[in-house]
């Protein structure tokens, strides 16, 4: 059955010049000339949306709409339900989507707000006055410990250093571009912060920016070796992520091209598959097991970061981490990006991260291991306010992803699966690929860190607060809106007014 | 060097490992410490007594022998070198490996060899010389796997549920594999002649360290499986 397409091509005749740069640009080849009526035309069935040929049209000719051309309204069955039965009754298909959860569902961060000095404990001002934004990640001694000449023992467990409370989050090479891990690299280099090499294993041509750069293992092991794991600052064992917890990854063999395949050891055309679980790993126990399994091949010089998807009973499970030996938590909202997921799964699973990272945060204080590891929160930080209200909730640093991809070019078209990204990010076609060119991506993706690290300042300055180390669980800075008892109860958070 | 590990815990006995210039170590006394020689290259060492879970993780060209029997993930993610274990292994044996050799004499558990890979001529392999347990070859990406059925009594070759997943490598089985049940995307044909040449060489090694004769081994029935698409899952899902 024809689905009517999601989108209108609406173009200017009168301001279309027939130079044809959106057909050259678009992957999905929407548009074309026809030489005999000397104009452009488009199939609008192929459009994703993505923004390409509208931001590259010289003379602004092009525009995308949504159709109007809809089923009869029903806010039960709406439009998209239908055309999704259409799909898997024509198919047979799982429905596969890409980034986060679009859905409007409660965002809690909008929700908070944050406090300001006013009168006593003045306000500071981050232009005249220093501000420290430097976070340390990784395990914190519990007391303080003397040699035998009476001198301080200073010897801690590995820590990781970051300029500003932001890493860039696991995107593996295969799902996004050389190009992408190109730019990541070099900005988290330039900033003084880290990148993920996600489960995709580590292009020889960036072991130089080892120094900021954090190795994922997951269940499928891709790439994974000792040079590999000696490679990158800290490790991190991918449990589980926000956008599809509970199942596993899977590139498909389409993406497994070049040195994609190279990367991940697997041979070209072939699936990678990251099963749901690790095959090892059926407790806490297991955990631990390939925890100092990874400390043992790599000395113990390196931090072990264990990544989970925020689920149910997030504080239990994190409260077992906190025990696993693993030097950082990664817990992931379910709003968090994907380059491909069962929309079933990234619409329906896993729980806010706001929700997850307070109750985290609580459990382990309550339990006195806070200090036995550090929190790290992702799953749709979507700005400096983002950061602030995570770490006053108890984050001591934040993941993005979505949002350095949308540095980087990304126009949230939620395409990736397709492969065919025109603007060079989640991609391995060669000619769009290079789109992206990482001097301009790397450029974009510091400035905006730190327009955010200005951000941080003066949202620090403002609650009279000059390090960011004073702001972790500092949850009297926050209050909530329009939030229930039992709302602001989990967030541990008093309403406005209170 | 020869060190006894009876009293050390296994980040000691690793360290004694580590800081040794010698090539050649003997290890008495073992009683199970994990992660012996995790990710060590240009070791040769001899266990005796029983090394615990992940011998031999992320192995970087190693050769460890150990006489007795070995535990859970042996040769967990290993890329080179090479494991002998005169005895029996447990569960998860070279769980993602994606170099190197695993001898093993007598039987393994649950999920041997699984989501094993390879690489142009990187290619890991795996003999087993008695049975294996459950999910044998589970997401077996690549690699040969190799189970000889020597010992082990009357069981089946291989117990329930082989090369779930299986999507790349080899699997011999020397066993008609009559009643044994393999999943939809995977084949599996009795190995002509030509076919078992290719692991002569294995089966050759595998007598050196554990006894027996190549050809005598050879001349019996093997089932070969390989899986039928690279690509298991494409046609599951459709663009939302």
């Amino acid at each position: 059955m024809n689905i009517y397409p999601e989108f209108e091509v609406l173009r200017n005749d009168s301001r279309c010049i027939r130079c044809r740069v959106c057909e050259r640009q678009c992957a999905n080849e929407v548009h074309w000339f026809d030489a005999d009526g000397k104009l452009m035309l488009s199939d609008e069935s192929k459009c994703v949306n993505c923004q390409r040929c509208v931001t590259l049209c010289p003379t602004r000719a092009l525009k995308i709409v949504k159709s109007d051309c809809r089923l009869r309204e029903n806010a039960n069955y709406t439009d998209q339900t239908i055309k999704e039965i259409y799909r898997q009754a024509e198919t047979g298909g799982v429905l596969l989507s890409s980034m986060g959860n679009p859905n409007p569902l409660p965002v809690y961060w909008d929700k908070i707000l944050i406090n300001a000095s006013q009168v006593t404990n003045p306000p500071i001002d981050p232009l005249r006055e220093p501000m420290e934004t430097r976070v340390f990640l990784g395990k914190k001694p519990e007391h303080i410990r003397r040699n035998a000449d009476g001198s301080l023992d200073t010897k801690l467990a590995p820590q990781l250093t970051l300029s500003m409370p932001v890493m860039f989050s696991a995107m593996s090479y295969g799902s996004i571009s050389y190009n992408a891990h190109a730019s990541l690299a070099r900005a988290a280099t330039a900033l003084g912060i880290y990148y993920n090499t996600g489960e995709g294993g580590l292009h020889e041509d960036f072991y130089q920016y080892g120094k900021n750069t954090i190795v994922q293992v997951a269940s499928g092991r891709f790439g994974v070796h000792k040079d590999y794991l000696e490679a990158g600052a800290a490790i991190e064992i991918k449990m589980g992520q926000g956008a599809k917890p509970g199942i596993g990854g899977h590139l498909p063999g389409t993406k497994a091209v070049g040195d994609v395949s190279k990367t991940r050891m697997i041979p070209e055309g072939s699936d990678a598959i990251s099963p749901a679980p690790h095959h090892d790993i059926y407790s806490i126990e297991d955990l631990r097991q390939l925890v100092y399994s990874l400390k043992e091949a790599t000395e113990y010089r390196l931090p072990v970061i264990v990544k989970v998807a925020a689920v149910h009973n997030i504080a239990a499970i994190a409260s077992g981490i906190a025990r696993s030996g693993a030097d950082i938590i990664a817990i992931d909202g379910f709003r968090g990006g994907t380059g491909a997921a069962p929309t079933r799964i990234r619409d329906n699973v896993g729980i806010p991260i706001e929700l997850a990272l307070a109750a985290v945060d609580k459990r382990l204080r309550d339990e006195g291991i806070r200090n036995n590891v550090s929190i790290v929160c992702g799953g749709s930080i979507r700005s400096a306010a983002d950061v602030v209200k995570a770490i006053a909730l108890g984050a001591d640093a934040c993941y993005i992803a979505t949002a350095a991809c949308l540095a980087m070019g990304c126009h949230l078209c939620r395409s990736c699966h397709t492969g065919k990204c025109n603007w060079g990010i989640a991609t391995q076609r060669p000619d769009l690929v290079k789109r992206l060119n990482p001097d301009i991506g790397s450029e974009r993706l510091i400035n905006l860190m730190n327009a955010w690290r200005h951000e941080i300042k003066e949202l620090m300055g403002g609650m009279g607060i000059n390090s960011i180390e004073a702001l972790r669980g500092n949850r009297l800075m926050l209050r909530g809106v329009g939030l229930t008892e039992k709302e602001l109860e989990i967030l541990g958070i008093s309403h406005a007014g209170e | 060097m020869e060190l006894n590990a009876a009293n050390l815990g296994f980040q000691e006995l690793n360290e004694c490992l580590r800081e040794t210039d010698d090539r050649q170590i003997t290890l008495s006394g073992c009683i199970g410490q994990r992660f012996i020689a995790a990710g060590m290259s240009g070791k040769e060492i001899g266990i005796h007594g029983i090394p615990g879970n992940a011998l031999g993780a992320y192995l970087n060209g190693s050769v460890i022998e150990t006489f007795g029997n070995a535990q859970d993930a042996v040769g967990d993610t290993m890329n080179d070198g090479e494991i002998i274990v005169h005895g029996n292994i447990g569960d998860a044996a070279g769980y993602a490996m994606r170099g190197g050799k695993i001898f093993v004499k007598g039987n393994a558990g649950y999920r041997a060899g699984i989501h094993m890979k390879a690489y142009q001529d990187k290619v890991p392999v795996m003999v087993i010389g008695g049975r294996t347990g459950s999910f044998l070859g589970e997401y077996q990406a690549g690699g040969i796997i190799i189970v000889l059925g020597l010992s082990g009594g009357e069981k089946p070759i291989v117990s329930n549920f082989p090369c779930t997943g299986m999507h790349g490598g080899k699997l011999f089985l020397r066993s008609d594999c009559a009643g044994i049940h393999f999943p939809h995307q995977v084949h599996h044909h009795p190995a002509s002649a030509g076919e078992l040449e290719e692991i002569r060489g294995y089966v050759a090694e595998f007598c050196a360290h554990f006894g027996g004769d190549p050809d005598e081994i050879l001349h019996a029935e093997f089932t070969l499986v390989t899986p039928d698409s690279g690509n298991p899952y494409k046609q599951m899902y459709v663009a939302n």
